[in-house]
C-alpha cells in the first residue's frame, strides 16, 4: 500500500510539472504582458517597461523562465515557498490566501446541498423506477444539466431577489399563488408516496388542502415581515424529526431509540427560552461552541437511561436527531432576526441582494444580524449552484442504487425476511454510498477552483476572480499559482477517492492487488 | 397457499411468454437493426430528433449562402450585422424594438398570429433580433460539431492505440492525457481564446477540439483493454489480421457504442462551454455573436427588454436538452440488458395467455 501511494504521488509530480509547464508556455506565449503599456501615451513610460520587464523577468525566453518559476515553487521543499509576485506587486500567496475562505464559503454550503438533495431525490426515483415522478425527475435533472448557469443566475436576480424583495414589502400571497403551490404540492406528495388510485387521490387532497391552508395562514398573519416558529411549533417539528430520523435510522419497532429521539424533541422545549436567553445575552463564540458541545455530550448520554444493550444505533439516532432539532433552533433565532435586519438602514427592507458577499453599509457588532446578513448574500449563488451540481447526483445516486438493487446480497437479505426499511438503508444504501463518496471528494475539491462564472456574475472575490484577472493582465505568476493549487488539488482528489474506494470496499484492492 | 402457488405459476409463465416477445422481436436482425429499433422506440429521443433536425434546418436556411459566384437567398431578410430602424409603433412606452411575433391565434384578441418585421424583436441599436439568434446558433453549433468530431477522433486513436498496444504506448499517452485533464478546459479556453479570439470561430472551435478528448480516450482505452482479451480478436489475429485491420474492424465495431453515447455528452458539454467562454469574452467576440455573447451583452435589460434574453438562452436549452435526450436514447439502445418496458395491452395479453396455459395444466 505505501509503495503504491509513493509511486502515485511521484506520478501526481510528473503530471503536474508536465501542465505547468505547458500552461506557463502556452499562457506566455499567447500575449504580450506589456502590450497596454506599449500604447499608453504617459511619460514615464519607458521607465515603467523596464520596472516591469526586470520584475517580471521579461526578457528571459517562457520556457526558460518557468524554472525560474519552478525554482521558487521547489524551494517550498525547504520551508520557504516562492509563488513570484503578481503584476500590481503583490505576493500571490497573499492573494490566494485571502480568495480561498470566500471561495469555501461561496461553494461549500451548495456542494453540501447538492449532495443531500441529490442523494435523497436520487434514491427515491429509483425505488419509484418507471413511475410518474421517475419520469418527471429524469426530465428535471436533463433540463438542469443544459441549463447555462450564467442564464439561470439572471433568472434568479430576477424572480428571486428582485420581485421577492416586492413581495416581502407587501407579503400577502394572492389566492392563484396559492391555488398553484397547493395543486403542485399535492402533484409533488401524491408521486412520491404513490399507491393504489385511491390512496393518490387521498395523498394529493391532504397535501394540497394542508399547503393552502399554510399558505392562506402564512398570508394572513404576515409571516414572512416577522417570521419565526415560536415554541410550539418548533415542538411539533422536532417531534417530526424524532419519528423520521428513527424511522430511517432504526425503525419506529425500536422503542428505546424513539424514547431517545422524543427526550431529545422535549429538552428542545424545554430549553427554548434558555437558549434565546444564550444566543441573545452573548456575541462570544465561545459560548456557541460551549452550546455545541453540549447538545452532542446531552444526546450521546441520554440513551445511556433507555437501553444497556446495542447502544451504537441508538446513540447515533439520538445525535442525529439532537443536531437537526439544534439546527431547527438556530434557524429560528435567524427568523427572529429577520425583521431587525430588515429595518436596518443598511438593508431597508429589501433584504435579498443580486450581488456581492456582504452588506458593506452594515454595522458590524450584532453577531447574528451580520450572520443573517452573510446567509443572505450566499442565498442567490448557492441556489445557482445548486440548481447546476444537483442533477448529477440525481443521475448518479439513481443509477447506482439501481445497479446494487439487482445484486444477489439485495435478494439474499430479503430472502431472510428482512424489513424493506433494512434492505434499503442497511444493505443498499450502503453500498451505493461507496462510488457516491468518490465522486463526492473529486467534486468538493474540483471545486475549490472557484466557480469562475458564479463568482463573475454574483461579484464574489475568490479563486474564480484572481484566475480572471490573472488571463485578463497577462498575469502569469497570479494564474500559475491559482493554476498549481486547482491542479494539485484535482489530481489528489483521485488519489483520495481511489484510496477511500479501496478502503470502503474489500472487493476492490486498487493498491496491493495491481502489478 | 394453492392460490398463491397457482399466482407463481402464472408469473413464471407470463414472463417466460415475455421472453418469447422479445426473442421473436428480435429474430434475424442484425445488432445494429436492433440497436435502431431500439433507439426508435425511445419516445423522449425521438422528439428530441426531430427538434434538433428542425431546429439545425431552420437556424442554417435562414441566412444566405454564397457559393462562387452564386448566391443562395435565405428565408430571412436581414442580415444580423445590419443596422435598421428601431421600431416604436405597437410597443409598450418607452420600450423601443419590441418582439413582433404573435402567437395568439386572431380569435382571442384579433390580431392573428404572425411573425411580422421582427419576430424576436430589435437589440438596443436596431440590430434585428432573430438574425443574431440565428447567427449565434450557427456559431454555437458550428464550434459543438467540430469539438465533437475533432475531440471524438483524437480520443478515438489515443484511447484505442494505448489500449491495444499496452506496455510503453499506453503509459505514455495515459500520462499526456493527464496532463491535458490536469488543465480545465475552461482554462485553456479562455488563454487562448482571450488572446486569439479574434482569430474567429473556425480556430476556437478547432482549439478547444484538440484539448476535449481526454474523458473519451479513457473510455475507449477501458473498453479496448476488455475487449483484447476476447476470442474474437485472438481469432483475428490468428487469422493473420494486421493491428490495424484487428483494432479498425474487430474490436472498434465492438466499443461503438459506449463511443458514440460519449461523444453526444461530450458535443451537449460543448455547447454549454462555448457559450460560457463567449459569455466571459473569451470565446467567439465582436462583431461575431454566438448565444453566449448574446446573452453576456443583453445580461442587463432584462428588466426592461427581456426577450433579448430569453431567445438566446431558450436556444441554448432546447440544443442540449434535445442532445442529452438522445445520448440517453443511445445508450438505452446499445445497453443489451436493456428491455423495453412491454405495454400494457402486451403485458395484460400475455399474462391472458399465460392463465390459460396454467389453467389447462
Amino acid at each position: 500500500m505505501f509503495a503504491y501511494i509513493v509511486r502515485r504521488l511521484g506520478i501526481i509530480v510528473v503530471t503536474l510539472f508536465g501542465s505547468s509547464f505547458l500552461l506557463y508556455n502556452l499562457a506566455a506565449l499567447s500575449g504580450d504582458p506589456l502590450e497596454a503599456l506599449r500604447t499608453s501615451r504617459e511619460p514615464n513610460v519607458q521607465q515603467q517597461i523596464i520596472a516591469l520587464t526586470r520584475q517580471l523577468q521579461l526578457d528571459v525566453p517562457p520556457p526558460i523562465r518557468y524554472f525560474y518559476w519552478l525554482k521558487g515553487i521547489l524551494s517550498g521543499l525547504v520551508g520557504h515557498i516562492d509563488f513570484g509576485m503578481t503584476r500590481t506587486g503583490h505576493p500571490v500567496v497573499d492573494q490566494i490566501a485571502l480568495a480561498i475562505p470566500t471561495t469555501l464559503r461561496l461553494v461549500s454550503g451548495a456542494t453540501v446541498l447538492a449532495i443531500v438533495f441529490g442523494i435523497s431525490i436520487g434514491i427515491i426515483t429509483a425505488l419509484r423506477q418507471y413511475s410518474r415522478f421517475d419520469y418527471a425527475m429524469t426530465f428535471v435533472s436533463f433540463l438542469l444539466f443544459s441549463l447555462p448557469i450564467f442564464w439561470v443566475a439572471v433568472l434568479l436576480k430576477e424572480y428571486l431577489a428582485i420581485q421577492f424583495n416586492d413581495f416581502l414589502g407587501e407579503p400577502t400571497i394572492t389566492p392563484q399563488w396559492i391555488f398553484f403551490a397547493s395543486v403542485f404540492s399535492g402533484i409533488f406528495w401524491a408521486a412520491i408516496i404513490s399507491g393504489s388510485r385511491a390512496r393518490v387521490f387521498a395523498i394529493f387532497g391532504i397535501a394540497g388542502t394542508s399547503t393552502a391552508a399554510l399558505l392562506s395562514i402564512l398570508s394572513a398573519t404576515k409571516w414572512f415581515a416577522n417570521p419565526g416558529f415560536g415554541p410550539i411549533v418548533l415542538f411539533g417539528l422536532a417531534i417530526g424529526i424524532a419519528f423520521g430520523v428513527t424511522y430511517l435510522s432504526t425503525g419506529l419497532g425500536n422503542s428505546a431509540a424513539l424514547k431517545s429521539a422524543l427526550t431529545m424533541a422535549v429538552l428542545t422545549l424545554i430549553l427554548y427560552y434558555p437558549n434565546q436567553w444564550l444566543f441573545g445575552v452573548s456575541n462570544k463564540k465561545l459560548v456557541y461552541v460551549l452550546m455545541i458541545v453540549t447538545l452532542f455530550v446531552v444526546s450521546g448520554l441520554v440513551p445511556m437511561l433507555f437501553s444497556k444493550i446495542d447502544r451504537g444505533p441508538i446513540i447515533r439516532t439520538s445525535i442525529l436527531a439532537a443536531f437537526l432539532m439544534g439546527l431547527l433552533t438556530v434557524i429560528d433565532k435567524l427568523m427572529q432576526t429577520w425583521k431587525p435586519y430588515m429595518e436596518t438602514d443598511a438593508v431597508y427592507f429589501r433584504p435579498v441582494p443580486t450581488i456581492g458577499q456582504v452588506n458593506p453599509l452594515l454595522e458590524p457588532g450584532n453577531f447574528w444580524i451580520n450572520f443573517l446578513d452573510i446567509l443572505v448574500h450566499l442565498f442567490l449563488p448557492t441556489t445557482a449552484l445548486l440548481l447546476i451540481s444537483f442533477a448529477g447526483y440525481v443521475r448518479f445516486s439513481r443509477g447506482t442504487l439501481l445497479e446494487v438493487l439487482n445484486q444477489d446480497y439485495i435478494r439474499t437479505a430479503r430472502a431472510k425476511g428482512l424489513t424493506e426499511r433494512t434492505v434499503i438503508m442497511r444493505h443498499a444504501f450502503r453500498n451505493t454510498m461507496i462510488p457516491l463518496t468518490t465522486i463526492m471528494v473529486v467534486d468538493i475539491m474540483s471545486v475549490i477552483g472557484g466557480a469562475i462564472i458564479t463568482e463573475r456574475i454574483f461579484g464574489w472575490i475568490g479563486m474564480g476572480t484572481l484566475f480572471n484577472q490573472a488571463i485578463g493582465s497577462f498575469d502569469l505568476n497570479l494564474l500559475m499559482g491559482v493554476f498549481l493549487l486547482t491542479g494539485f488539488l484535482g489530481v489528489s482528489a483521485n488519489l483520495v477517492a481511489d484510496l477511500l474506494y479501496s478502503t470502503l470496499d474489500p472487493r476492490v484492492r486498487s493498491g496491493a492487488g495491481k502489478k | 397457499m394453492i392460490f398463491k402457488r397457482k399466482q407463481k405459476v402464472v408469473e413464471n409463465l407470463a414472463e417466460a411468454n415475455e421472453n418469447a416477445i422479445f426473442n421473436k422481436e428480435t429474430e434475424g436482425l442484425s445488432q445494429g437493426q436492433i440497436v435502431f429499433r431500439r433507439f426508435v422506440r425511445h419516445k423522449a429521443a425521438m422528439i428530441s430528433v426531430f427538434v434538433l433536425f428542425s431546429l439545425i434546418m431552420i437556424v442554417f436556411t435562414s441566412s444566405g449562402v454564397k457559393i462562387g459566384p452564386f448566391t443562395i437567398p435565405g428565408w430571412w431578410q436581414y442580415k444580423f450585422d445590419q443596422l435598421l430602424d428601431l421600431r416604436t409603433e405597437g410597443c409598450p412606452p418607452g420600450v423601443v424594438g419590441c418582439p413582433t411575433l404573435d402567437m395568439v391565434p386572431s380569435f382571442i384578441d384579433g390580431t392573428g398570429m404572425g411573425l411580422g418585421m421582427h419576430p424576436f424583436g430589435q437589440d438596443d441599436i436596431g440590430h434585428d433580433y432573430l438574425s443574431m439568434v440565428m447567427r449565434g446558433a450557427q456559431r454555437s453549433i458550428y464550434v459543438m460539431v467540430v469539438i465533437g468530431f475533432l475531440g471524438g477522433s483524437i480520443g478515438i486513436v489515443v484511447g484505442s492505440i494505448s489500449g491495444y498496444f499496452r506496455g510503453w504506448v499506453d503509459a505514455l499517452l495515459m500520462r499526456l492525457t493527464d496532463f491535458v485533464i490536469t488543465i480545465p478546459t475552461i482554462i485553456i479556453g479562455s488563454v487562448v481564446g482571450y488572446h486569439f479570439g479574434n482569430l474567429g470561430v473556425g480556430f476556437l472551435a478547432f482549439y478547444l477540439g484538440i484539448f476535449a478528448w481526454t474523458g473519451l480516450s479513457r473510455l475507449v482505452r477501458g473498453e479496448f483493454l476488455k475487449l483484447r482479451e476476447m476470442e474474437f480478436v485472438d481469432a483475428a489475429r490468428v487469422a493473420g489480421a494486421s493491428n490495424r485491420r484487428i483494432i479498425f474492424k474487430h474490436i472498434l465495431p465492438n466499443a461503438v457504442g459506449i463511443i458514440i453515447v460519449s461523444i453526444t455528452l461530450l458535443m451537449s458539454g460543448a455547447i454549454l462551454l462555448e457559450t460560457a467562454l463567449s459569455y466571459l469574452g473569451f470565446g467567439v467576440v465582436a462583431p461575431d455573436v454566438s448565444l453566449g455573447s448574446l446573452i453576456s451583452q443583453f445580461q442587463d435589460s432584462f428588466t426592461i427588454r427581456p426577450w433579448l434574453f430569453w431567445w438566446p438562452g431558450l436556444f441554448i436549452i432546447t440544443i442540449a436538452l434535445s442532445i442529452n435526450f438522445i445520448g440517453d436514447g443511445l445508450r438505452d439502445a446499445f445497453d443489451p440488458r436493456q428491455r423495453r418496458r412491454l405495454g400494457k395491452k402486451e403485458k395484460a395479453a400475455s399474462r391472458d395467455q399465460a392463465k390459460i396455459a396454467a389453467a389447462s395444466n
